[in-house]
C-alpha cells in the first residue's frame, strides 16, 4: 500500500462524521428578513461604515471600510435598508459592533458575468483582491490580501491549497472542490500570477476520494507549462489542515514560531478562499457569503447551505425546519476547535464554516479527574509541547511559568485536551495561561 | 423557549472515548488470569489475602477521601489495582491481616497523604512491600509455600500455614548457591518451562510469567502502556545477569534471571505506573535500564534475594528529573529576534 503524506508527530483521529452532509448538494437558502452583519470579520482593524441609517443598498454594494489598519471592505450581502447599528452576539468577544441591513424582498439576486483575467498585472489583481473583501475562510480570517503579497526579502516558490478540511463533521470545502473545481483551479492561477510563482500543490485528505478525483481532472484539464498545478494525497489526520502541518507534509518545511509561512517561500490558501478569489476576479463579486454545514444530529435537516454573511443562527434552524429534542451543544466551527455558543442570534461571518448541533452522545462533558501523567497529551501534540504541565502549573496557580513550555505556540487544536483519559480541559488550561502570562 | 437549553464549554467539544476508569479495569482484567493461576498453584489462601487487600485498599481509599475532603474516587479503578499488587507481592503463607496494613501504607500515606492520585511519588503497592518487609521481615521472607503439583487447591485450608514454608529459587541461590538450586529444580532447560509457567514458590502474583506477559502485551495492543519501559527492564536485566551473575563474566543465566522474581510482574506493571514513572519516552527507556541496573545491583551484591521492588522504588522520585532532561521535540522553535534585545 502506497503511505500516505502527513505530518510526524502527533495528531488525533477523531470519527469523522462527514457522511451526515457529505452527499448532500449545496443548497441556496433564502434571504433572511435581516442580515446583522459584524463589522470587524478578520484578523485586523473593524470595518467603519459607509454607508447612513435608512440608505438603500445594492446586493454587494460597499458598506464598511477600514480607514486605518490591517482589513479589507465589507459589502451588503443583499440588497435591503440599513435598519441600524449596533451590537451583535459573537460566538468569542461575546459582542461586536454590526450593521443590520432589513433586505428587500423584491430583490432579485444580482447577476455577474465573467470576463478575462489575463490581461491584469499583478498589482491589479491584488487591488481587486482587497477590494472584494477576502478574507481567510476556513477559520482565522486572515485578510488575504497581505497574504498574497509577502514581504520581499522571503522569496516564495511554492502555493499550497488546503483541501484538508481535517475537523470532523464538516464538508463545506468537499462540496466546494465536488461543484466548483475548475473555478478553484482558475482561482489558483490567479493567485499564482500574483505571486509570480508556477508550483501549486492542493492537499486533500484520503476520506474525499471523490474530491481527490474531481480535482486532479480540473488540475489537468488546466494544466500549461506555464503552471504546475497538482493534487496530493495525505492521510486522514487531524489536525492535517492546520497551516504549519500541511507545509510540513507537503514540503518538509517547517514554519519557525511566530513566523509566517513565507519564511520558508510557502503561501497557503483554503479552496474555498481561492474559490472566493475566482469570484472576485473573474465574476467581480465581492464575498459576502458563505458556504456552511449545518450538522449533527441536534438539527432536524443537515444540510450544505449558502448562506448570506449576517444571517443568524436562528434563521438557518427555522429554515431547517427546527432542531431535535436531543439537541445538547450548539458550535460554530469545528468540534475540534469550534466556539460553543449561547445564543441562536448569532450571525454567520465570512469565517463560519460550519454550526453543528450536537446531541448529548455526540459530546462528551464528563467531569474532569487529576492528571494521572499518562504522556498522551505529549504524544498527540502536533507542537511538540507540554500540555499536562502548562495545566498543572495553571491548576498551581503558577500561570506565569509556563512560557517554558511553549505555550504561545499552541494553536488550541485541542488534540491533547481529545486524548485525555482524565478528560481534563487542556485547551482551556492553556487559554488561561496565555491570558494571564500576557499581563 | 430553546434559549439556556445548551451547554456551553471551551473546544474541543468531542472526546475520545478513553478514560481513566477504563484504563484502570482493563490493567484489573489483566491481573486476573495470573491471580486465577496463584489460586490453582498455592491455594484459596491467595485469593482470601487478595480480595482482604483490595477491599482494604478501596476502604482505606473512600476513608482517606472523606477525611481529607475530597471527592470520593473509588470507582475509577486505581485502588483496586493497588489492592491487587499488593497481594501479588507477598508471599502466599502470610497472616491475612498483613495486605490491611499494606492497604493503609499504600493507600493513605503513600497516595493521600501526597496529594492524591497524580501526585504520589512512589508506586504505592511497592511501598507498602517495603513497608512490609522491614515491619515483619520474617512473614515476608520466609512464608513460601511449595507449588501444589496434585492442584489439590483447597487442601491448605485449616493447616497452620507456616509449617510448610520454602525457599524462593532467588533466597535459593543466593543463600546455598547454584548447586542447591539445580538439586532442587533440575538443569537448565526444564526449570525454564516451569518458572515461565508459574510452577515455583514465589509471591502471589509473580510466579506465571506467561499469564503477566500475556496480560502486558494486551495492554500494549490497547495502547495503555507503551514497549519502552519494559523492554528496558527486562533487557537491561537479562544483559547484566548474563554479563556478571555468573561465577566468571558473561556466565550468567538470563533466562533464569528474567523468569525468577518479580522481573516481569514489575516490568509489565509496576515500573510503568503512569504516575511515577517518566512520561517521555527516551526518559522511559533510561528509567527502565536505571531499574534494570539497580535490580541486578542488589541482587549480586545486597543481602536481599530479591532487587526489583527496591530497584523501582529508588527510581520513582527520579521520573521528574527525566521528564525535565528529555523534552518533547518541539515543531520549529522560534526564529531568534531580529535588532537585538526588545
Amino acid at each position: 500500500m502506497e503511505s500516505l503524506l502527513t505530518f510526524p508527530k502527533g495528531g488525533v483521529h477523531p470519527p469523522e462524521a462527514k457522511e451526515l452532509t457529505a452527499d448532500l448538494p449545496v443548497e441556496e437558502m433564502v434571504v433572511s428578513a435581516e442580515l446583522e452583519i459584524i463589522l470587524g470579520q478578520h484578523i485586523g482593524a473593524p470595518c467603519t461604515p459607509t454607508v447612513l441609517l435608512k440608505d438603500h443598498v445594492a446586493e454587494g454594494a460597499m458598506i464598511g471600510e477600514v480607514v486605518k489598519g490591517l482589513g479589507v471592505p465589507l459589502h451588503a450581502p443583499a440588497a435591503g435598508t440599513i435598519k441600524s447599528f449596533g451590537m451583535s452576539a459573537h460566538p468569542m468577544r461575546v459582542s461586536a459592533p454590526s450593521i443590520t441591513i432589513k433586505t428587500d424582498p423584491d430583490a432579485f439576486p444580482r447577476q455577474y458575468e465573467k470576463s478575462d483575467w489575463q490581461p491584469l498585472s499583478a498589482e491589479e489583481l491584488l487591488k481587486k483582491v482587497h477590494g472584494a473583501g477576502i478574507v481567510g475562510v476556513g477559520g482565522a480570517g486572515f485578510p488575504t490580501h497581505v497574504k498574497l503579497n509577502p514581504p520581499p526579502n522571503n522569496p516564495v516558490d511554492t502555493l499550497i491549497l488546503n483541501g484538508a478540511e481535517c475537523e470532523p463533521y464538516i464538508t463545506a470545502d468537499y462540496r466546494q472542490m465536488l461543484e466548483a473545481g475548475a473555478e478553484i483551479v482558475e482561482g489558483a492561477k490567479i493567485i499564482l500570477k500574483i505571486l509570480g510563482i508556477k508550483k501549486c500543490l492542493i492537499g486533500i485528505e484520503n476520506n474525499k476520494p471523490e474530491a481527490i478525483k474531481r480535482m486532479t481532472a480540473a488540475a489537468a484539464a488546466a494544466a500549461t507549462t506555464e503552471y504546475q498545478i497538482s493534487v496530493q494525497t495525505l492521510q486522514v489526520k487531524y489536525p492535517q489542515g492546520s497551516e504549519k502541518q500541511l507545509i510540513q507534509t507537503l514540503t518538509g518545511r517547517k514554519v519557525p514560531a511566530f513566523a509566517l509561512p513565507s519564511a520558508v517561500g510557502v503561501v497557503v490558501h483554503n479552496v474555498s478562499t481561492t474559490k472566493a478569489i475566482y469570484d472576485a476576479i473573474v465574476l467581480g463579486k465581492p464575498l459576502y457569503e458563505k458556504i456552511v454545514t449545518i450538522s449533527g444530529k441536534g438539527i432536524k435537516r443537515p444540510a450544505n447551505l449558502r448562506v448570506k454573511v449576517g444571517t443568524r443562527i436562528s434563521d438557518i434552524v427555522d429554515y431547517l425546519g427546527g432542531v431535535t429534542p436531543e439537541l445538547s451543544k450548539i458550535i460554530m466551527g469545528g468540534p475540534m476547535m469550534g466556539f460553543a455558543v449561547s445564543s441562536l442570534d448569532i450571525p454567520v461571518t465570512k469565517t463560519t464554516s460550519s454550526i453543528l448541533f450536537l446531541s448529548e452522545e455526540e459530546i462528551d462533558t464528563s467531569p474532569h479527574s487529576q492528571c494521572i501523567r499518562c504522556g498522551w497529551c505529549l504524544e498527540a501534540c502536533p507542537m511538540g509541547l507540554e500540555p499536562k504541565e502548562i495545566a498543572i502549573h495553571v491548576e498551581a496557580g503558577r500561570p506565569e511559568g509556563t512560557g517554558q513550555f511553549g505555550v504561545f505556540e499552541c494553536f488550541e487544536c485541542g488534540c491533547c485536551a481529545y486524548v485525555c483519559p482524565a478528560k481534563r480541559p487542556l485547551v482551556q488550561f492553556i487559554r488561561l495561561a496565555k491570558m494571564k502570562a500576557k499581563h | 423557549m430553546l434559549r439556556g437549553l445548551w451547554k456551553v464549554s471551551v473546544s474541543p467539544h468531542v472526546r475520545s472515548n478513553e478514560s481513566v476508569e477504563k484504563i484502570m479495569w482493563t490493567v484489573v482484567a489483566c491481573l486476573v488470569p495470573p491471580l486465577v493461576l496463584s489460586v490453582f498453584i498455592f491455594g484459596i489462601q491467595t485469593l482470601i489475602i487478595t480480595v482482604v487487600s483490595v477491599i482494604s485498599c478501596v476502604a482505606v481509599e473512600a476513608i482517606s477521601q472523606k477525611c481529607l475532603g475530597r471527592k470520593i474516587t473509588v470507582r475509577d479503578g486505581s485502588a483496586v489495582i493497588t489492592g491487587m499488587l499488593i497481594a501479588f507481592v507477598i508471599p502466599p503463607g502470610v497472616n491475612y491481616l498483613l495486605p490491611v496494613l499494606g492497604a493503609v501504607m499504600a493507600i493513605y500515606i503513600g497516595k493521600h497523604l501526597l496529594g492524591g492520585i497524580g501526585y504520589n511519588i512512589f508506586n504505592p503497592a511497592l511501598l507498602a512491600r517495603a513497608f512490609m518487609v522491614a515491619t515483619f521481615p520474617v512473614a515476608m521472607t520466609s512464608a513460601w509455600l511449595p507449588p501444589l503439583q496434585d492442584m489439590a487447591i483447597f487442601s491448605y485450608l485449616g493447616t497452620p500455614l507456616d509449617a510448610i514454608t520454602t525457599a524462593t529459587p532467588l533466597a535459593l541461590i543466593k543463600e546455598q548457591g547454584m548447586a542447591a538450586f539445580t538439586a532442587q529444580y533440575g538443569a537448565a532447560p526444564n526449570f525454564y518451562t516451569d518458572f515461565f509457567l508459574g510452577w515455583r514458590p514465589g509471591c502471589i502474583g509473580e510466579t506465571s510469567g506467561l499469564l503477566i506477559v500475556l496480560g502486558g502485551l494486551y495492554l500494549l495492543y490497547r495502547g495503555y502502556i507503551t514497549w519502552h519501559i519494559p523492554v528496558s527492564v527486562i533487557g537491561s536485566v537479562a544483559l547484566l545477569s548474563w554479563a556478571f551473575g555468573g561465577e566468571t563474566l558473561f556466565s550468567g543465566d538470563p533466562i533464569l534471571a528474567v523468569l525468577s522474581g518479580g522481573i516481569l510482574l514489575g516490568a509489565f506493571f509496576m515500573a510503568n505506573d503512569y504516575v511515577t514513572c517518566p512520561t517521555n519516552k527516551k526518559g522511559q527507556l533510561i528509567y527502565g535500564i536505571g531499574i534494570g541496573v539497580l535490580t541486578v545491583l542488589i541482587r549480586l551484591k545486597g543481602g536481599y534475594p530479591e532487587g526489583i521492588c527496591y530497584a523501582i522504588l529508588l527510581m520513582n522520585p527520579v521520573s521528574s528529573v527525566f521528564d525535565n532532561w528529555f523534552k518533547p521535540q518541539r515543531f520549529a522553535p522560534p526564529l531568534p529576534l531580529q535588532g537585538g534585545e526588545k
